[in-house]
């Protein structure tokens, strides 16, 4: 207020020419279809767009755009890059008053927000269009969930997030009379650049906001203005600033009880420290108003758990076998192989799951197949290496180890490179089944070996990494801790692995120097996956991790109800992966945000395997499941 | 052609039970060109062109300043032996801070102790007569050095402070050790220039530019998350990456000194007109002179081996 000419907010002026706004059938993205205009601010604008990637159902979002100004290319792409990390915190939040984040991009000098459509209206139309007060028990009701949501924000880790911008006309009633947040001030950094921005809005924020604190006190005085002017229908904006005592709330609405007016009044108290504390004290208090005055019974129902629920959702097939599916599917051509502990390798058609043949091996099969010239190949507890002819389900040759085969096979130059629990590193010969030669590993070998620029990667039971050539002399070893039974990933002359000693190792593929450790709660027995700089992998801590590449910093991390074995998997934008809780997980790969999940009747240990839409995973309920992806 | 580097560095060579071939082993999976291809080097192994990093520097006062803060340290090495090539590169820029009594005490402090822990536990391993590489991580490595430095300078000299970019190259991977707003760009072959370090003071550049008053940077959102500097309150991390090194062209360090005075285009005309890198960067410093001098001007540029082919 000491500066009144430069807290003016951006709703009035119209600085986008309306010809460079998107018109109706413009598709961003080649996948979002504009169909009109639903608000304009000054640096931004929200429309109402259709999702294609459903053709067959109309599913709308809500686009936000925003323009970025600034000339300088740094401050720019910094602005930018502050929209991204704010999308990317916003699409962490779990929470029913706050819309989920689908999407966003940027586009030359305009970034996107693609996020759930709420249909409704703001409290500010509410408020506008009707000529009567609004009942005391529905305003009771969104202060709850208001409060609720506030709480919610305020307590998020690792840092409180503050809404800063509560206003009628940034909290949406939806079509269950809900409340939704729907302005995250995710525009803010591309109005800084411009001059007379203000953070927050005139009328609604505390004395303290502007002098640029912000505190959980500021969104509960923010929050006592948005009631004070839905109660009242006295506009704030239009009144000096901190006058609310001026307008005593009986005086506009004698309808109102008194113990909403004392709490009401509480959460305006010009000090901070006179207000409630947090936003759970202002939510019991206004749970006590729901008390008195006798609305509780109405009210109880609808502030349950703050949580989504999952969407249902059912397999478009399953398969029984007739023991455990521990290890992981593998597609080709139109059929899915898997392994199981009744001994069969099975292949089934992936269109509907049925039975196309069986192959009987000696022992359990956790190995996950592998598809080189018609055949199939994989490793059995019964110590071999089994080639099947994919055609007839017949053997085309085994070989054997001296010991249970649990790596599974890869493929290069006609040869399969499998590993044993008798310590060995094998290469075979995939045409005739016969040794090419074989590596002392020192300890049994259940990792998959990999190959990568012509060099042989595989970790041991004894937490030996080596590096191979082609003849399978050693190039480097690096030690690790304690056992190397996660496969390793190679990208960019980096190799990547995890470790039972609870460490996901980044080394230098041609020397095996260092380059980063990352530490993970507990053990891990996951191959990390790798995709745009992130690299995802499982944790018998339960979590599944996302971590940057470059800066081996977390991104996000998701917690299962058990270990976490198998290794996640990415198509489109979606993340999946099993847990040993039994669930199948789906979930937003770039925030870590629960889509679904689906619980089998066993324990997932094996890793997901997807072919066009649809994904696939065993379970030890004996199993195999297929989801539309 | 790099891929004995392990011979260089040596510990493939202590690994005595890998007993290849044993009676089973009798053929090779792979053709016998493929193998050539693997023992011996390309015949006519590049003879005139060994993969170094060759670094030129340049520094000024500026116009108005009496004194220069800031502080650099330039340092580039190559092991050649037997067919391979390790280009190792410690490249630091650090800009002591203005308005703070002994800046310049605060950058060479930060280069010295930063330099010191990177050469001791990265360097020398390459030196010994049985290379060992080193327990930690690099990414660690850099972390501790730039930790320990902010520890020296808080007190050693206490109430100043500094920035510190850090780009260290070993073989193929760079990474870059980054607190405050000196800048590491790269600019490739055809010009293009990408900035790889993230400046740690948005809202002072948006002052400058004259896109926020002072009183409107005084309650901008990110007035305090995005400034750090070593010698300066509050523990931090700094910003660690590692990426691939660019196939070819240029890295730049530079303090704002640089950056805030010549645009993005007008360095990379001087950075591709220029016969070396060493003139380069005296004419990056003289244009930032040209343009008003107002600040001390630092420099480094590094010519980048050519991997493109």
């Amino acid at each position: 207020m000491n500066n009144p000419q430069s807290t003016q907010s951006f709703e009035s002026d119209s600085e986008l020419d309306v010809s460079q706004h998107l018109q109706a059938g413009t598709t961003l993205a080649e996948r979002y279809t504009i169909q009109g205009i639903i608000g304009i601010g000054g640096m931004s604008a929200v429309y109402q767009a259709r999702d294609m990637h459903f053709p067959n159902v109309t599913k709308l979002v809500a686009v936000k755009e925003m323009v970025n100004r600034a000339l300088d290319p740094v401050v720019r792409s910094t602005i930018v890059r502050n929209f991204e990390r704010e999308a990317n915190l916003l699409a962490s939040l779990e929470h029913r008053a706050i819309p989920r984040i689908y999407d966003y991009f940027t586009l030359n000098e305009r970034s996107y927000l693609v996020i759930e459509y709420i249909s409704g209206h703001d409290l500010e139309e509410l408020v506008n269009n009707s000529n009567d007060f609004i009942q005391e028990e529905r305003i009771v009701r969104w202060a709850i969930e208001l409060c609720d949501v506030l709480s919610y924000l305020h307590n998020h880790k690792p840092e409180a997030i503050i809404f800063r911008d509560m206003k009628p006309s940034n909290v949406m009633i939806n079509a269950q009379d809900h409340m939704v947040l729907v302005d995250f001030g995710i525009a803010k950094p591309f109005q800084a650049g411009k001059r007379g921005t203000m953070i927050g809005t005139e009328g609604y924020s505390p004395p303290e906001q502007y002098r640029g604190e912000a505190s959980p006190q500021a969104d509960i005085y923010a929050l006592g203005a948005t009631l004070h002017h839905a109660i009242t229908r006295r506009d704030p904006r239009l009144e000096p600033p901190f006058s609310f005592h001026e307008r005593p709330i009986l005086q506009h609405n004698p309808n109102v009880s008194s113990v909403l007016v004392k709490v009401i009044e509480r959460a305006l108290e010009y000090n901070p420290e006179d207000r409630f504390q947090t936003a759970e004290d202002m939510k019991s208090a206004m749970l006590g108003v729901a008390n008195e005055t006798g609305m509780l019974s109405n009210i109880s129902a609808s502030i349950s758990q703050a949580v989504r629920p999952s969407e249902s959702i059912q397999p478009i097939w399953s398969f029984k076998c007739e023991d455990e599916i521990r290890g992981s599917p593998f597609f080709h051509n139109g059929v899915v192989y898997t392994g199981c502990y009744d001994n069969n390798l099975y292949a089934l058609d992936a269109n509907d799951g049925d039975f196309l043949w069986k192959y009987p091996a000696e022992g359990g099969i956790v190995s996950k197949p592998a598809y080189f010239d018609e055949s199939i190949y994989f490793g059995s507890e019964d110590h071999r290496l089994h080639a099947v002819y994919i055609r007839t389900g017949r053997v085309n040759w085994t070989y054997f180890t001296k010991g249970p085969v649990r790596s599974s096979p890869f493929i290069a130059e006609g040869h399969i490179f499998i590993g044993s629990d008798d310590r060995f590193l094998h290469a075979v010969n995939a045409t005739t089944g016969r040794p090419a030669w074989r590596v002392d590993a020192g300890s049994p070998v259940r990792s998959t070996p990999i190959v990568a620029n012509d060099l042989v990667y595989v970790g041991s039971e004894a937490g030996d990494f080596y590096c191979l050539d082609f003849t399978g002399a050693i190039k480097w070893r690096f030690k690790a801790k304690r056992a190397v039974t996660s496969s390793a990933v190679v990208s960019k002359g980096v190799v990547y692995f995890g470790s039972v000693d609870s460490t996901i190792y980044a080394l230098d593929a041609k020397t095996g120097w260092v380059i980063w450790r990352f530490r993970l709660g507990k053990p891990t027995i996951s191959t990390p996956f790798l995709q745009d700089n992130l690299l995802f992998t499982g944790s018998v801590d339960g979590a599944i991790y996302c971590i940057d590449i470059n800066s081996s910093k977390e991104v996000w991390r998701y917690t299962t109800e058990h270990q976490v074995t198998g290794s996640p998997i990415i198509l489109k934008d979606s993340l999946y992966c099993g847990s040993v809780d039994g669930c199948l997980y789906c979930l937003e790969f770039r925030s870590g945000r629960l889509r679904w999940k689906f619980q089998t009747e066993g324990s997932i240990t094996g890793t997901p395997v997807v072919w066009e839409d649809v994904i696939s995973i065993g379970s030890t309920d004996h199993r195999i499941y297929a989801f539309e992806a | 052609m790099l891929r004995k580097i392990g011979k260089i560095l040596g510990f493939q060579k202590d690994e005595p039970q890998s007993s290849l071939h044993d009676g089973e082993a009798d053929t090779i999976p792979i053709p016998d060109e493929k193998i050539r291809a693997v023992v011996q080097p390309p015949v006519a192994a590049e003879q005139s062109r060994l993969p170094q990093l060759i670094a030129g520097c340049a520094q000024s006062v500026g116009r108005l300043r009496d004194h220069n803060e800031d502080a650099i340290l330039v340092y580039s090495t190559l092991f050649s032996n037997q067919d391979s090539y390790v280009p190792v590169g410690l490249f630091i820029v650090a800009d002591g801070m203005g308005g703070h009594k002994h800046g310049e005490v605060a950058s060479g402090l930060a280069v010295r102790v930063v330099a010191r822990e990177v050469i001791q536990k990265i360097m020398l391993g390459f030196m010994d007569i049985h290379p060992t590489p080193p327990e930690e991580g690099i990414q660690e490595i850099l972390e501790t050095s730039v930790m320990t430095a902010h520890r020296t300078i808080t007190k050693e000299s206490p109430g100043s402070g500094t920035t510190l970019t850090a780009v260290l190259i070993l073989d193929k991977h760079m990474s870059i050790a980054h607190v405050g707003d000196c800048r590491a760009y790269a600019v490739n072959g055809q010009g293009k220039i990408e900035i790889l370090t993230r400046d740690h003071s948005l809202v002072k550049r948006m002052m400058e530019l004259g896109h926020l008053t002072e009183q409107e940077a005084s309650v901008h959102p990110q007035r305090n998350v995005l400034y750090r500097a070593l010698g300066q309150g509050e523990p931090f991390t700094p910003d660690i990456s590692t990426t691939t090194v660019p196939e070819s062209g240029h890295l730049l360090l530079c303090s704002d000194g640089l950056w805030g005075l010549v645009p993005q285009d007008e360095m990379v005309r001087i950075i591709q007109a220029s016969p070396s890198p060493d003139s380069a960067c005296q004419r990056l410093v003289s244009a930032a002179n040209t343009a008003g001098g107002p600040d001390n001007i630092s420099a480094i540029l590094i010519q980048l081996p050519d991997f493109s082919d």
